[in-house]
């Protein structure tokens, strides 16, 4: 018998017990099974990240030996350490233009994202506000294009929009990437959705006080929606740091590449050394991680919006 | 709402253009990377092209020739049956948290909602590079905690087995996405009217009576938004067997050929962006089509 079962038997134990005792015990069981069911969940959900983080830090000659982590006894012995790291950091890498520190790849992701998503929510906002705050002939076509263009998978346009990378000249340049990132048609939904709700005297009180248009959203409307701006920035950070296939096909030029296509190459370089990729991904995974914990409250809010006021 | 804005002088009328201006990024987007490639896509379909520069006029042999390929209809079944196998085990587990959670204090609710969210922070490429060592045999965490709990599959060959190789994604996804459908459901069931529940249950309705007449009908919204949501994203399944299987092809026999990895190889891997675009169209057809259907079939079952 494994430990997990015992643990398992245990909470089934204490349910029985509970539900026998009459009076308050009956009452608090199912309260408690909630709670074990809920633990078993985030249990099984976050195995995957500890195994990883333990990964990161075992030694090759031990990695296949301990599931988790070697006894506490061999720990400062050298068989947790970080190898794996300085390995990935000093990687004399398969690019031909000579090696390419690990480092270089985060900053890429980093640039990418950060670029990204600037631009994205600016466009973004300045459409779903021109289709919240004005009345104006063409605006149930454009909005019915916008819905029409969401059914549509991206892959279809991926073959012609190679083709167009290809004729703009944009091949292996960040171009390909941030331009036809620059603005979704999500986004601008979400900001309609949230900008809907400033209310107009503010607006009008600003138009009568000689604010200029551009002013009235980027100073007034901008600032109102902060949730759903906080939560829409990490959606769209975290789409384009997870984004693997346009990177794939657009860049070459290995000291250019982003995180996944970097990981992806690395999987299938270092097929023994399993500590290395994993000490990348750990890497890789720290930076959304950091954000969401920063915006984790708007972000749930800003995911459902679209869904509740349909 | 419109009343408001007509009513007031000199309002946003005095500035004809202004939305005009603001909407021009997107107008001048949605002509260049969406109008403009659609209808070259459906250019594309009908031509054979041989890298950027030559094509030739093919009529529908691009669409002829991927009904007729075995490998269009691999990727087929292996794509549906896992969206199916998604929506089946997922859905019903996430709605099953989404409860769990539902009553639960707000402090846990907010804890436990965090940690089953968390693998959705994780990009598909970077979970294919974890899971293709925690599958591994023998040594791999999975092997090892199904050997642990049951006395099972501590040998099995998961990413190596044709018959596991589908099963092994859909466990992937299964950890990925049930806490991001739990969040919609969440939603939902936060807005179910608390009184009628009440209600329901001092009339002496069963736990799953009320489940199945209360809650259920009132989550229906979400749940359609949900369930076509996991449709289509499972459709477009690519990242995560391509990270699994290590940029390396789709697994033995195809196994984990989806249909994005098949308009992948078309595309990219042999050059030819014709039939690369045909399957974009079949795809295209496949997601709408099923979107449509599953708003009727959920349409039907209002009128009863």
């Amino acid at each position: 018998m494994h430990t997990v079962h015992w643990v398992l038997i245990a909470a089934a134990v204490i349910y029985i017990v509970l539900r026998l005792i009459p009076g308050k015990g009956w009452k608090i069981a199912p309260a408690y099974l909630r709670v074990v069911l809920l633990c078993m969940a985030a249990f099984l959900t976050l195995t995957p990240f500890i195994w990883l983080i333990c990964s990161a830090f075992k030694d090759k000659t031990i990695m296949m030996q301990y599931t988790f982590l070697p006894p506490v006894s061999d720990w400062f012995n050298g068989a947790l350490n970080l190898d794996n790291f300085k390995h990935l950091v000093n990687v004399k890498d398969i690019s031909p233009q000579g090696p390419v520190s690990f480092w270089q790849y985060i900053v890429n992701s980093i640039f990418l994202s950060c670029t990204i998503t600037t631009i994205n929510i600016f466009f973004s906002s300045m459409a779903g506000y021109a289709l919240a705050k004005y009345r104006f002939r063409g605006r149930n076509i454009i909005a019915f294009v916008m819905i029409g263009s969401m059914m549509f998978p991206s892959m279809l346009l991926l073959a012609p929009l190679f083709e167009m990378i290809y004729k703009f000249g944009w091949m292996d340049s960040y171009l390909a990437l941030i331009v036809p990132g620059a603005i979704t048609v999500f986004g601008i939904f979400l900001f309609r959705q949230a900008m809907v709700g400033v209310p107009n005297s503010l607006l009008e009180s600003a138009r009568v006080d000689g604010a200029s248009e551009f002013r009235i959203y980027w100073e007034i409307t901008l600032p109102l929606v902060r949730p759903i701006t906080a939560a829409y920035c990490l959606i769209t950070f975290l789409g384009t740091w997870n984004a693997f296939l346009q990177p794939q096909i657009f860049v070459q030029t290995q000291s250019k590449l982003p995180l996944p296509v970097v990981l992806n190459q690395y999987i299938g370089l270092y097929v023994q050394e399993y500590g290395i990729f994993l000490a990348g991904t750990l890497l890789a995974i720290i930076p959304p991680a950091i954000l969401f914990f920063i915006l984790q409250k708007e972000f749930v809010a800003g995911l459902t919006s679209g869904a509740t006021k349909g | 709402m419109s009343a408001n804005i007509k009513k007031s002088k000199g309002g946003p009328d005095r500035h004809p253009l202004a939305p005009w201006m603001f909407l021009a990024p997107y107008l001048i987007y949605a002509a260049v990377f969406f109008v403009y490639p659609l209808l070259y896509a459906a250019w594309l379909a009908f031509h054979q092209t041989d890298g950027p520069q030559a094509s030739v006029f093919v009529g529908l042999g691009n669409f002829k020739f991927v009904f007729s390929d075995p490998r269009f209809y691999k990727a087929l079944t292996n794509t549906t049956i896992y969206a199916i196998a998604s929506i089946c085990i997922q859905l019903p587990i996430a709605l099953g948290l989404a409860m769990l959670l539902n009553n639960s204090n707000s402090r846990m609710k907010g804890a436990f909602r965090l940690m089953i969210f968390s693998p959705n922070l994780v990009g598909q490429i970077f979970v294919g590079v974890m899971f293709a060592v925690i599958f591994t045999p023998h040594y791999g965490l999975f092997n090892k905690g199904l050997d642990a709990l049951i006395g099972w599959g501590l040998e099995e060959q998961w990413l190596q087995n044709p018959d596991l190789l589908l099963p092994a994604l859909i466990i992937i996804s299964l950890w990925m996405y049930v806490g991001y459908n739990m969040i919609y459901f969440l939603a939902g069931l936060q807005s179910v009217d608390k009184q009628l529940i009440e209600a329901a249950q001092i009339d002496g309705a069963s736990s799953w009576q009320t489940f199945l007449h209360i809650t259920l009908p009132q989550i229906k919204p979400i749940a359609i938004f949900v369930v076509i949501m996991s449709t289509i994203g499972s459709y477009q399944l690519f990242d995560l067997p391509f990270a699994l299987m290590k940029g390396q092809g789709f697994g033995p026999g195809d196994s984990a050929l989806t249909i994005v990895g098949y308009l992948y190889d078309w595309g990219f891997n042999v050059g030819d962006l014709g039939t690369a675009a045909a399957i974009g169209w079949v795809l295209a057809v496949i997601i709408f089509t099923i979107s449509i259907l599953q708003l009727k079939v959920t349409r039907a079952y209002d009128v009863d």
